[in-house]
């Protein structure tokens, strides 16, 4: 499996990057902030308008590392893609499926499936080690509710019943999501998911994590040769990796959500991390943003077994390992693709 | 049918096929490859087709190397490593050339002798382009070692060349289909530099509708 190495985050507006010999070059106007060897890289992403040049481009794209474009407040910009890989039969079985409804269903079920499935597992695991902070009959009853729901999905070969599903165990399963909020109760609540701008803290928190795996995950899925733009669960809309998307659904809540309840119950950002725009936007301050993503990275080499896979891997890795699930599966290699079943 | 030189196979990749036929799928149907097999080769063919048609005379010999090859008969294109025209009356006439020569193929490999069934495989296929271009016996060639600098005779038999055609032979045969043949796992998969992309194991794995159903407890 693809090796797991470090994303250079760069979060400075003004900081341009170039390319000599093998080493990215950070710069500032005429000062050399630092230098990085591009083979110690998976990952570079920017925020705000730092700019890079084409030579950097070029060999990031050779290199298969990800370079991505993002705006000061996290949303996607722009994504460097380079020669597409020749592998041309793996794309035209992708178009297929996607053009056909039935035959995308028979997939979006199962990341639909596991999407469920793990927020269920969430809410059992906050159960199990918060009894005392929670509303305990209400998380037994909505997880009982989640198991219904499962079995509903496992039968559904409908797109539209699919969206109707999860668009139900989601709001069953945020209805919740703020019990799970155990510290710093004042700064951090959850009312509903809002965005496009997220008005609360926890909301910033959730839309720019979102930003950060589907931007992982549409690098993954290109690096197995997949078009990150061509969805099963979400049809084509110019500029919407849709694929990535479908992916991300069953590794939302496992990865994003309780990444983000960790790190405000473990007090790694405050209050002070946030500013309230004008609009009632709510944004992370830079040095809020530098703490977040360096947590982010350390939680990306941590360690799990793959559930399917019954390998050991790194978090950081899971999207490439669904990836290339989805290709074999795509390629005939398995009659099903198996989704990211956490337990 | 018309010859189409579109449809021919790289003459390389029946090293893979021989090895084992979804590796090759892998890398000849689907282009996937991981950057290793991809930087290595590249390199690799690099350095060669850096000097294609440096003719080197010496004495009795012309040697040619980087020289690209083909046959209609087994429909592949490659490369030679190196090509020896040997001074010897019983051979053929070349053009711009006084003489008769012997036409022998010599395939560069690094490290020690070991020779495998696919590189004789190889060898062998790139014989026959030669003697399908040069209309010309090639009844030997060699493989030269890097490491220890010797070289070691491989003779080209009629058994040998069967096998070649029948492996060409399903190479099309999966190509024309763009089939990858489902994993056999082996011994040979713990050298295999595709194990990550061919993931092997799939093969052993549950059924993901039991799989899927463990949650619905
Ligand atoms: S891992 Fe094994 S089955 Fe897969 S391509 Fe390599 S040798 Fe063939």
């Amino acid at each position: 499996m693809r090796k797991l190495l470090n994303t250079l985050f760069i979060t400075t507006s003004n900081v341009y990057l170039t390319l000599k010999g093998e080493t990215v070059v950070v710069s500032q106007e005429e000062d050399v902030l630092g230098r990085i060897p591009l083979h110690n890289l998976e990952a570079i992403c920017t925020f705000g308008y730092a700019g890079a040049s084409p030579m950097l481009m070029h060999a990031c794209a050779e290199k298969n590392v990800s370079l991505t474009f993002l705006n000061a407040h996290g949303k996607f910009l722009a994504r460097v893609i380079g020669e597409s890989k020749g592998n041309v039969v793996l794309r035209k079985t992708q178009y297929r499926i996607s053009d056909s409804e039935i035959a995308s269903a028979k997939i979006a079920r199962n990341f639909i499936f596991a999407k469920v499935a793990n927020q269920k597992w969430i809410l059992e695991r906050a159960t199990r080690d918060n009894p005392l902070r929670i509303d305990v009959p209400a998380f037994k009853q909505v997880s009982e509710r989640l198991l219904e729901d499962l079995k509903k999905i496992l039968a559904c070969e409908d797109l539209e019943l699919l969206r109707g599903l999860e668009g139900q165990a989601a709001s069953a399963y945020f209805g919740l999501f703020d019990q799970m909020i155990l510290q710093q109760k004042e700064a951090f609540y959850f009312k509903t998911r809002n965005r496009r701008p997220p008005t609360d803290n926890i909301n910033a928190l959730l839309s720019f994590i979102y930003t950060l795996l589907a931007k992982d995950v549409s690098a993954a899925l290109e690096t197995v040769g997949l078009d990150a733009y061509v969805g099963f669960l979400h049809r084509d809309r110019p500029g919407r990796a849709s694929l990535a998307l479908d992916v991300m659904e069953e590794l939302r809540g496992v990865i994003a959500d309780r990444f983000v309840l960790k790190v405000i119950n473990k007090k790694m950002l405050d209050e002070k991390d946030f500013i309230r725009k004008e609009d009632g936007a709510v944004l992370l301050t830079d040095e809020g943003r530098k703490k977040f993503l360096q947590a982010w990275q350390e939680r990306k080499q941590e360690t799990l077994t793959h559930p399917f896979l019954k390998e050991k891997i790194n978090w950081g890795l899971v999207p490439h390992a669904q990836a290339m699930l989805l290709a074999r599966h795509l390629r005939g290699d398995l009659e099903e693709y198996p989704p990211f079943l956490w337990k | 049918m018309g010859i189409n030189e579109e449809d021919y196979l790289m003459l390389s990749g029946i090293q893979h096929f021989r090895f084992c036929a979804r590796q090759w799928a892998l890398i000849h149907v689907e282009q996937q490859w991981e950057e290793n097999v991809r930087t290595i080769e590249g390199q690799y063919v690099h350095q060669k087709v850096d000097q294609p048609f440096i003719r080197e005379k010496r004495l009795d010999k012309l040697i040619v190397r980087a020289m690209p090859v083909k046959s209609h008969e087994l429909r592949t294109t490659g490369i030679c490593d190196v090509v020896e025209f040997i001074q010897d009356p019983a051979g053929i006439s070349l053009i711009n050339e006084v003489g008769k020569f012997r036409v022998v193929p010599v395939e560069y490999k690094r490290g020690k002798p070991k020779k495998e069934e696919e590189d004789i495989m190889q060898l062998v296929a790139q014989a026959m382009c030669l003697e399908e271009m040069l209309a010309c016996e090639v009844p030997v060639g060699y493989f030269f070692y890097d490491e220890i600098k010797r070289r070691e005779e491989i003779q080209i038999t009629e058994a040998h060349k069967e096998e070649v055609r029948q492996l060409f032979k399903q190479m099309h045969h999966y190509f024309t289909r763009q089939h990858t043949p489902k994993v056999k796992m082996g011994k040979h998969c713990k050298s295999c530099s595709l194990e990550n992309l061919c993931m092997p194991i799939l093969n052993e794995k549950q059924d993901v509708k039991s799989y899927m159903r463990r949650y619905l407890v």
